[in-house]
């Protein structure tokens, strides 16, 4: 199967490319408008800074004591008959899961959605080793029939519009060309019936482990996350260790906080709560539970007091429905499993500064991300963190750090700090720039691709604030 | 929860700090703010000493070439008035970042309490001079570009609107997706020069379907992306500052 590749070293090409395709833009464009007109409509009667301070305290008290309530929900997951798994990255996670299938003789399992097991490239893995892997959840199916990957951390399909999806449903499956949405969403829910019943595990993520029950909270809209954890014999729930939560209590704010942020809804059709496999005596069920808690380097995020912020997200994906980059680029553009605001502030630690170097700059700052995070990531100021660590002026916790430095572009900001700090030469050199204001150049680069180049004003602020105080003078 | 901003009293001094980009390419605009404060019955203290506020290295990651910078201004307004900025991009970064940016070092009093006196201009002329504004000018319409560092960092959403509205010949209109960016962002529109350019784009054909053949803004980086862009299409539509605006109707 030849996956659709796209990379963060290739941002510019993609995002270029992106540009220039008008079903993109228009997909986007539109899916996006939608979602924030949602998002505004039903918070509008809800004390939303107040509830984003209690989502913001109650993922910072869990991050606060994470180490303690990693061992908390593992001895309370046991406890209820949930195998726990420690994954030091994504290939010791993938490794985890394919024994546990290969342990039942498994040739096939279903997957709901979990952006960790993207992350961790879990399908293509499962793939090499024989087994095989099915998307459950709508948008995942659709994506994985294209032989593509998700271009939104919610919505994967987003992309893509009804005739596109007509035509893969009918290339792939067989299904009539039509714009029948309910005609489509029947076939690929029969289709998918049969695999629910015949695979031999079942693999989700999880929203909210919490540590005091040792329960897995699951949110979906289809059911397919319900299928998949109860009709296998065996389910395994993959994580990452940051979304541990330490109390039940804390799942209703937040859960009220995710809907509505990612999608506009109330509530969503499905809330899952698992709390470990068929007991004696009941009569559905898998047989077995297991959690795979994946680091993948959220363990080095987690050391830095600035970058732990990262760490709140619940993945609601608002700063990609608000961010101004992402609606006209798309996801894939990014070329990471997580795209968007969030994704260039995460998948540096994943990656390395080297291979995504253009994402931190790949925002101008705008500040709608932060506006909107249910837990007041502070988005933008962690962007600019990742700007310092790629010149080399963080504190050098970032894998890749320094790799953007180089000497043209120490030597401009040197020259420029000279100058912003010996006022006369400031004062001197916008004399000389209002002079020869005439020479400016009318192409200065990628600006005027775009736009008129603008010269300098023939006399500074600072001439004509002089000029001001002497006709003050004269008049009094 | 964003803190309530107590304001004080109106004082009889204020310190203007005319931003980088006024200085060298808008700086009528500058003087037009001078004169409205002053028109006000405020004596304004313009630091000859003053560069810029060193955001454009900040948000480039250059940490200590920006705080070298930064350091040069902090000493440039020692008496206790109010320091007033043209714009909520550089005021965003005087106001939030200058205390984080000195955090832990000998200035981060000093940092800590110049920010605290600042103010972006529409906020000073709203929330404390309370400014009348007697319209001159013929009737027209007009759209505001708030900037995105004046509306979210500074919280200062509503002040242009605000004064606009005390024009009696004015009648603002708002374009499609006004929160919206405009793809100026500093080095943004450098270092990615086609999103940035697919932003104002978008920008100036919202501004343009409102049918207004005047804009206007707080912040003189938006007002040369979009400026620059009507420009190279040859379109009709202007910009201006809000202080040269306000100054031009009511003079």
């Amino acid at each position: 199967m030849s996956v659709e590749t796209y990379t963060p070293r290739a941002f510019h090409r993609q995002a270029h490319d992106a540009l220039g395709n008008p079903q993109i833009r228009g997909n986007f464009r539109k899916a996006m408008d939608g979602l924030m007109a949602k998002r505004r409509d039903v918070f509008s009667d809800w004390d939303l800074e107040t509830l984003r301070e209690l989502g913001a305290n109650i993922r910072l008290r869990a991050l606060a004591k994470l180490p303690n309530l990693l061992e908390q929900l593992e001895a309370n997951c046991e406890a209820n008959g949930i195998r726990v798994h420690w994954a030091e990255d994504g290939e010791e996670a993938c490794r985890i899961i394919r024994e546990l299938c290969e342990s039942h003789g498994a040739k096939s399992v279903i997957k709901g959605k979990s952006m960790v097991s993207e992350e961790m490239h879990l399908n293509a893995h499962l793939e090499a080793a024989g087994i095989e892997a099915l998307e459950s959840d709508l948008g995942e199916y659709l994506v994985q029939l294209n032989e593509q990957t998700p271009s939104h951390i919610i919505m994967p399909a987003i992309h893509l519009n009804t005739d596109e999806i007509s035509d893969i449903m009918h290339e792939k499956t067989g299904t009539e060309r039509t714009r029948d949405v309910d005609y489509m969403t029947a076939a690929a829910r029969a289709q998918l019936r049969e695999r629910f019943m015949n695979a031999d595990v079942g693999v989700s993520g999880v929203n909210f482990a919490v540590a005091e029950t040792g329960t897995l909270c699951l949110v979906e809209n289809e059911g397919n996350g319900r299928m998949t954890t109860t009709v296998p014999p065996v389910h395994i729930a993959v994580t990452g260790i940051e979304k541990v939560v330490e109390h039940l209590r804390d799942v209703p704010p937040l859960y009220a906080l995710l809907t509505r942020s990612a999608t506009g809804q109330h509530v969503t059709t499905y809330f899952n709560m698992i709390s470990g496999p068929r007991k004696a005596g009941q009569h559905d069920g898998p047989r077995e539970v297991h959690l795979v808690l994946v680091d993948s380097g959220r363990s080095r995020i987690y050391q830095d007091n600035e970058l732990l912020d990262t760490l709140r997200c619940i993945r609601c994906g608002a700063c990609m429905n608000h961010c101004p980059v992402y609606t006209r680029v798309g996801g894939h553009s990014y070329g990471t499993t997580y795209p968007g605001p969030i994704g260039s502030i995460l998948m540096p630690h994943m990656l390395g500064l080297e291979e995504t170097k253009d994402l931190p700059t790949a925002s101008s700052l705008c500040g709608a991300c932060g506006e909107v995070c249910p837990v007041k990531i502070p988005i933008p100021d962690l962007l600019v963190r990742l700007r310092r660590e790629a010149v080399g002026e963080g504190r050098g916790n970032v894998p890749g750090a320094g790799v953007k430095r180089t000497k043209k572009e120490v030597a401009a900001w040197k020259t420029w700090q000279w100058l912003a700090t010996h006022p006369s030469a400031w004062r001197g050199s916008l004399l000389m720039a209002g002079k020869l204001r005439a020479l400016t150049p009318s192409r200065l680069g990628p600006w005027t691709q775009y736009r008129t180049a603008l010269k300098p004003a023939k006399r500074s602020l600072h001439a004509l604030v002089k000029a001001h105080r002497r006709e003050g003078e004269d008049e009094s | 929860m964003t803190p309530v901003k107590l304001y004080p009293p109106k004082s009889d001094k204020v310190y203007f700090f005319g931003t980088c980009l006024v200085d060298t390419f808008y700086p009528e605009a500058g003087l037009d703010g001078i004169r409205l404060l002053e028109r006000e019955g405020i004596e304004v203290l313009y630091p000859e000493d003053q560069t810029c506020c060193g955001q454009p290295a900040y948000t480039s990651g250059y940490q200590s070439e920006a705080r070298a910078v930064a350091a040069a201004q902090l000493r440039l307004f020692p008496e206790p008035w109010p320091i007033i900025v043209p714009s909520g991009s550089c005021g965003g970064m005087m106001r939030t970042h200058y205390p984080q940016l000195f955090s832990g070092s000998e200035q981060e009093v000093l940092a800590g309490e110049v920010a605290s006196r600042v103010y972006e201009l529409t906020e000073y002329l709203v929330h404390v001079c309370q400014l009348r504004l007697e319209d001159r000018g013929q009737p027209e319409k007009v759209v505001m570009h708030t900037s995105c560092s004046a509306r979210r960092e500074m919280g200062l959403g509503e002040t242009g609107p605000m004064l606009l509205a005390r024009l009696g010949q004015v009648e603002l209109v708002e374009q499609e997706r006004a929160a919206e960016c405009c793809g100026f962002g500093g080095t943004f529109a450098v270092r990615h020069p086609e999103v940035s350019a697919a932003m104002v784009e978008d920008k100036t054909l919202a501004i343009e379907a409102t049918g207004a053949g005047h804009f206007v803004t707080s912040d003189c980086g938006c007002l040369m992306n979009i400026n620059g862009r009507f420009d190279h299409q040859n379109k009709a539509v202007k910009g201006e500052h809000i202080a040269s605006y306000l100054w031009r109707r009511t003079s």
